[in-house]
């Protein structure tokens, strides 16, 4: 092998403490090395074209620069050999500049460890073999978990550039949180007024096959070639028949036993339901916990009334499977309940304020049903226990964020504005009320946010005091409310007719275990992780999976849109192109050493490693050995140094390459 | 360099991630360091076979760095979690074997801790230059080594 040193002075940044000509001139002894020289800039344009005139005067078959970081300049140089027919995979980087020259002042040392540190890499670039990128085809069809403002979001913009989109919501209609508020903030907008047209959208998209009622079941595959496995529940309707008139809800003899989830259990609902009169799609959906017949094979009167026939109480789950090029994940948030907490939970709640204990204590979502238009007394300030005009109402804000003891470290982000909200909201519907606002601090960053702070404070006339609230007990039909006013540095007691907890916005339950299916990280509250905090932002750890909305972290309206938007760009990105080009720093299996022990296959952290069985011609088994997904492995090369029989390599990490290194060191005595 | 003074030789494993760019973070912060230590990249901790750190000792190497990601920051989500696994069983089999545990540091640097790099790096060359040269490897091989005529 003919092997080629480069020695980059960088200007004067190498070449003030490396003594480059004498760099160049050592390598030039090295064995293997057939051309050695040194230069200003090498990667400057008479740099590289000195390279390429170099492999071509010397017919080299590989390249040592040594230089700046291979983080650095490691694509321009391998882009520079590709040009003269050399892989790019025989070129290796020599960190002269950021691990030498600039961490040492001795010139004598300095040199020595340049020429070591080439040494090394001389050594190792005689065992690097061809790589070639690898290609995987892409299925154009992208998954949608949730189907929230995020992921509907996220659907339209995919659908809208003319790919198919598979929505899957695990309720009835899709809405999410955002189908639940009154109004928003900072321009109190109506919320399903801007919703629901795009939920329509989704709906009559011809790109986009919604299945509502359903749940992920199990994902395989990697990045553009996912193949998901969906459990569409029973809804005990026919979908295709039914035409959503709402006969069977308004005669349903069931009428109080179960708690409407959408009115956040102010109101009841029936047994066959669909959650709000917007929803989509708009097909009922029976609650086989509650329904009589299932529970005792009688009633049977929404089969009565309906005119379709399309009531099916022997329906059972139905099990999908779609071929996926990208998922989006937009499973949202949950609000965190400070009454029924698990026994295992390691918080404490918040028992002091007396939530599910006394009816007019209620949480920032059961606020905006009260406040909403449609929701359980039409819009109208009615207090839940009696159905009175709360004269005077107390927000406490911060029930579960920032409490490490109580609730979560976090800050849940919207509940200094919804509360700002709310508090108007109060104050514009009961003109001669007084609102109170216990704050720790206003978190209020965001365009216009802080001005509609101010507006609640100065023109609405909203108390904030800043202060925690230690306790709320009931006394003569009233709710004492005590806390403290720090900066005043007196207790405040507030006799209250209605207190609104601004409760943590929390991690869905489940979303640890959809993580899990996805194989993507989550982080200590369940939030599921990005891939990093301030560049990739949108992406997980595992390629062709993005996050959206609340799932990743507590998020507003607009924010939430935006990293839908952003999910959609990213797997457009995808969808660009037929065929995916990846890094060919992949494991690899020897099948002929490999004894199938597969304990590679336990420590990879993707899954990648799968068992292949090997058959002799007459089809019998032979042996079972490891195989590597190409699609899946990252190249961290964990099965390498776990396999007992070195069946499994790294390639351009493999053992000889890293020996090599280890004896070339030893020649550098 | 004087002539009689040990001067330590040490090969650092190190991660491509997060310790090789905390190093070059280093070296574009100017941070100055000793000059004993050779950087050998791999894209992971788990990559790092225990084989690895006996193969350095045997091309004489006084001392052995290993560095990656803090645990729960691994680009490869588990990989450094592997390569802790692995080194808590080999130390006990490193010190059987007769090296000293001393000569053998693990620590995680990340890409944003250029000073701490340094202090390691120092740490280590300053800790395996107390211990002395190792030689036991070479000293063994000479007594077993069958003469080539």
């Amino acid at each position: 092998m003919k092997i080629g040193v480069f020695v980059c002075e960088c200007g004067e940044n190498i070449g003030r403490t490396v003594d480059c000509k004498k760099v160049a001139e050592i390598a030039s002894h090295y064995p293997g090395v057939a051309y050695s020289v040194d230069y200003k800039y090498m990667c400057s344009d008479p740099g590289q074209n000195l390279i390429k005139k170099a492999i071509e005067d010397y017919k080299l078959d590989a390249v040592v620069v040594g230089s700046c970081s291979p983080h650095m300049h490691e694509k321009t140089f391998r882009k520079v050999c590709s040009s003269m027919g050399i892989n790019p995979y025989l070129v290796e980087i020599a960190n002269l500049r950021e691990h030498c020259s600039w961490i040492h002042d001795n010139i004598a040392e300095a040199t020595d460890k340049a020429a070591d540190l080439i040494r090394l890499l001389v050594e190792k670039v005689k065992y690097n073999e061809p790589l070639f990128p690898i290609h995987v085809p892409v299925t154009k069809q992208a998954l949608v978990i949730g189907g929230g403002i995020s992921g509907i979001q996220a659907a339209l913009d995919i659908a809208n550039a003319g790919f198919k989109v598979v929505m899957v919501e695990k309720e009835p209609s899709i809405g999410g949180h955002m189908s639940q508020l009154s109004e928003t903030f900072p321009t109190l907008d109506c919320s399903q007024c801007i919703l629901t047209p795009r939920m329509v959208e989704v709906y009559q998209h011809p790109n986009i096959k919604l299945l509502t009622y359903s749940e992920i079941e199990n994902v395989e595959g990697f990045i553009g070639n996912f193949k998901v496995t969906i459990r569409k529940k029973a809804r005990s309707i026919k979908e295709d028949l039914c035409n959503g008139c709402g006969m069977c809800i308004q005669k349903c003899p069931n009428k109080k036993t179960a708690k409407s989830d959408f009115d956040e259990g102010l109101t009841t609902r029936t047994a066959i339901y669909v959650p709000f009169p917007q929803a989509v799609p708009n097909i009922p959906v029976i609650d086989r916990t509650v329904c009589t017949y299932y529970k005792n094979g009688k009633c049977k009167i929404c089969v009565k009334v309906c005119g379709r026939d399309a009531i099916d109480f022997e329906q059972e789950d139905t099990i999908l499977t779609e071929e996926i090029g990208a998922i989006i994940v937009a499973t949202g948030y949950k609000l965190y309940t400070i009454d029924k907490k698990p026994a295992d939970s390691p918080i404490q709640g918040y028992g002091e304020y007396g939530y599910g204990q006394y009816k007019d204590v209620i949480s920032g979502l059961q606020f905006e049903r009260i406040a909403s238009a449609s929701g359980p007394t039409a819009g109208e300030m009615k207090r839940p226990s009696d159905g009175k005009e709360p004269k005077k109402i107390v927000f406490i804000q911060c029930v579960g964020s920032r409490d490490e003891s109580k609730g979560f470290s976090y800050c849940s982000k919207i509940c200094c504005m919804y509360t700002a909200k709310h508090a108007m909201l109060y104050k514009h519907k009961v003109h001669d009320g007084e609102a109170y606002v216990f704050y720790m601090d206003i978190r209020a960053g965001g365009k216009n946010y802080d001005e509609f702070v101010r507006r609640a404070i100065e023109e609405d006339g909203v108390n904030y005091i800043r202060g925690r609230v230690s306790r709320i007990y009931e006394e003569n039909g009233k709710y004492i409310v005590k806390g403290e006013d720090t900066l005043a540095g007196l207790p405040v007691q507030i006799d209250a007719d209605m207190v609104v907890l601004a409760t943590a916005m929390v991690a869905q339950p489940e979303s640890p275990k959809l993580a899990q299916i996805l194989s993507i990280p989550y982080d200590k509250y369940g939030f599921l992780a990005e891939l990093h905090p301030k560049l990739h932002p949108i992406e997980t750890s595992t390629g062709g999976i993005f996050l959206a909305g609340s799932a990743n972290s507590p998020k507003d309206i607009p924010e939430c849109v935006a990293m839908a938007s952003a999910a959609a760009a990213k797997t457009l990105v995808l969808f660009g192109s037929d065929m995916l080009e990846r890094e060919p720093i992949v494991a690899k299996v020897d099948e002929s050493t490999c004894i199938g022990c597969l304990y590679c296959k336990k420590v990879c952290p993707y899954n990648a490693i799968e068992i292949k069985e090997i058959r002799n011609r007459n089809g019998e088994l032979i042996k079972t050995v490891a195989y590597v997904n190409t699609g899946l492995c990252q190249g961290c090369g964990t099965c390498n140094a776990t396999c007992p029989s070195k069946s499994v390599q790294l390639l351009g990490f493999r053992d000889d390459q890293i020996f090599a290194q280890l004896c070339a060191f030893a020649d550098t005595i | 360099m004087e002539e009689n003074k040990f001067e330590p030789r040490i090969v650092a494993f190190v991660c491509n991630w997060c310790t090789y760019t905390g190093a070059d973070l280093a070296g574009t912060s100017r941070l100055k360091q000793l000059p004993n230590a050779r950087l050998i990249r791999v894209p992971c901790t788990g990559r790092i076979d225990p084989i690895f750190l006996i193969k350095a000792f045997e091309s004489g190497a006084d001392g052995v760095l290993v560095s990656g990601c803090h645990p729960g920051d691994c680009h490869y989500n588990s990989g450094n979690f592997h390569a802790r696994r692995r080194w808590m069983f080999f130390k006990e089999l490193l010190e059987f074997v007769g090296i000293d545990e001393k000569r053998v540091h693990f620590s995680w640097v990340s890409a944003s801790e250029g000073k701490k790099w340094v202090d390691i790096v120092d740490g280590v060359i300053e800790t395996v230059r107390a211990e002395g040269p190792f030689n036991e490897y070479e000293q063994i091989n000479k007594k077993n080594m069958i003469p080539i005529e």
